[in-house]
């Protein structure tokens, strides 16, 4: 089936009244940019939820044991018996000691080449148990493996690996927020801008109106051809915008990919991600004729 | 059954006025019975294009009666004004054809907007296109159309629904005389098959073209009968609602 034909349902007997009604002038334009700031805001929001959802489903059973204790033979020793602990309980899924190399690569961009691999220790720096529940860290499990370890190792300090990231997953939730707001703002600005195009073409149709008016149309039939007319230009305006998007999204999806950071690497869009994402033009296009009628009724009903 | 009850329009002390004016109409009264042929006549400013704006009802009058096709059409809600005017066939002094669109799609517009089916629309169309003479322009837009051609264009979309009641205002004013005859003739062919014709014209040689029809004269917004024929009625038909 043809563009034509496809177009032509879009208005039904509208297609037939005015065949040629197009609103042109900037519309398919401003309905292309809006989509396309549209496409990006909720991208960016879906990437962000689903870093989110990764991180966390990732330390969720987390935990970081550190041995704070200045003497190293003591702080080896005590690590060790950690471990040892830790290992023989049920709900314990792994315990792993991170490296000295690990360590030093760690606290390296701050303490430069004198940190824990530097010159047989010259900084201290705690011993780091990394550590894999069975299930998810409670308050009560990390109060149980801290009284467990508190008499064999009482240098060690006990903490989730989620509170540590509670400050991050705080601030992605508000970028989160933050993207559904511009969507909704952005929706908002379209149907605005879609309200002053009908006004406008309103205005600049009056003796065709008048004419099919006393023909007999219907306020519904006339508020069909806005209706049609706007349709076509956010669909052309909406491919448009959806294009430029997507290529955007690309193109930083790219750059991030690139950073090679554990966190950022877990902000990818899936199948039904990009479902949604492909559904924005349509919403554009539903939420644009919807947005014509009703203008174009609210005015018809000040007439004769 | 009163003259009142069998017309297919009827007029009560009917006042108009735009705005704060004084009333362009004032105590118009008179019943337009199906089937008749009227001229509509008086000099400019009487009041004619004002009468035919009831008529198509693009107004509202101020005051008094008006009834149409057995309704009150004063108080009818604005949802049923379009049921009515797909019975009125409308020719502007001005044509108000569309401009976008082509002599066969302006004159194909009231069936479209009646909802009959594209294949049923294009014979009619053709064949009222041919009967005004400009089957040959029926792809041509309305700018490149000569005034005369607009204007036969405007009657055929006018009278392409066979409409029970037809207003024209001016009609033969932009046509030559033989086009002229001819669309009267269209006129008075519709009106022997029972439409009720409206005519509104400056022009006293068309009056005698049409022998049956009656005269309804304005002077400053006032009906005159010159003929009786709006206080005595021809019983040529009766309307039935």
């Amino acid at each position: 089936m043809s563009w034509r034909r496809h177009a032509d349902r879009l208005g039904g007997d509208a297609a037939r009244i005015l065949p040629q009604a197009r609103l042109a002038g900037p519309m398919p334009w401003v309905i292309a940019i809006m989509t396309s700031l549209t496409v990006i805001a909720l991208a960016g929001g879906l990437a962000l939820a689903n870093l989110a959802e990764q991180a966390r489903s990732e330390i969720a059973g987390g935990l970081t044991v550190q041995v704070v204790e200045a003497n190293r033979a003591e702080r080896d020793r005590q690590a060790e018996t950690a471990i040892a602990i830790l290992s023989a309980r049920d709900d314990v899924a792994s315990v792993r000691r991170v490296s000295e190399e690990e360590l030093a690569k760690l606290i390296e961009p701050w303490l430069g080449g004198a940190g824990a691999g530097g010159s047989a220790g010259a900084i201290p720096t705690p011993a780091l148990i990394d550590v894999r529940l069975r299930g998810a860290v409670t308050e009560a499990r990390l109060t149980d493996l801290r009284s467990t370890l508190a008499t064999q190792a009482p240098a060690a300090r006990v903490d989730a690996q989620a509170e540590w990231l509670r400050p991050v997953f705080g601030a992605i939730t508000s970028l989160q927020y933050l993207a559904l707001g511009l969507v909704l703002l952005l929706a908002a600005t379209s149907a605005a801008a879609v309200w002053l195009a009908a006004r406008s073409a309103l205005g600049t149709n009056r003796d065709t109106i008048e004419v099919i008016h006393h023909l007999g149309g219907t306020d519904s039939q006339i508020a069909a051809i806005f209706q049609r007319a706007i349709g076509l230009d956010a669909m052309a305006g909406g491919a448009a915008g959806l294009v430029l998007a997507l290529g955007a999204i690309l193109l930083l999806g790219q750059q991030f990919a690139g950073l090679g950071s554990g966190l950022v690497a877990g902000g990818g869009l899936g199948p039904v991600d990009w479902v949604l994402i492909a559904c924005v033009p349509l919403a554009g296009v539903a939420l644009a004729m919807l947005t014509a009628r009703l203008t174009v009724l609210a005015a018809l009903r000040r007439s004769l | 059954m009163t003259a009142g009850e069998a017309g297919i329009v009827q007029f009560d002390n009917v006042g108009l006025r735009y705005g704060a004016d004084r009333e362009v109409l004032s105590d118009v009264s008179f019943t337009l019975f199906p089937g008749s042929f009227y001229f509509l006549t008086g000099a400019s400013g009487a009041g004619k294009t004002s009468l035919l704006k009831l008529l198509y009802l693009a107004q509202r009058p101020g005051r008094g009666m008006i009834r149409m096709f057995g309704q009150d059409v004063i108080t009818l809600p604005r949802a049923r004004l379009p049921a009515f005017r797909r019975r009125i066939g409308t020719v502007f002094q001005d044509f108000r054809l569309v401009p976008h669109l082509s002599a066969f799609d302006n004159v194909a517009l009231p069936l479209r907007i009646a909802g009959m089916d594209e294949a049923a629309v294009r014979k009619p169309v053709a064949d009222m296109l041919e009967w005004v003479g400009l089957d040959h322009r029926a792809e041509a837009r309305p700018e490149t159309l000569s005034g005369g051609e607009q204007q036969r264009v405007a009657i055929a979309r006018a009278v392409i629904t066979r409409p029970q009641l037809l207003v024209a205002d001016e009609p033969t004013g932009n046509v030559d005389p033989d086009m002229a005859l001819k669309l009267l003739r269209l006129f008075d062919s519709l009106n022997r098959l029972g439409t009720t014709v409206v005519v509104a014209t400056h022009d006293v040689h068309l009056l005698r073209k049409v022998p049956d029809s009656l005269i309804m004269r304005l002077d400053k917004g006032r009906l005159s009968d010159p003929t009786g024929a709006l206080r005595y009625p021809p019983r040529r038909g009766s309307f039935e609602a």
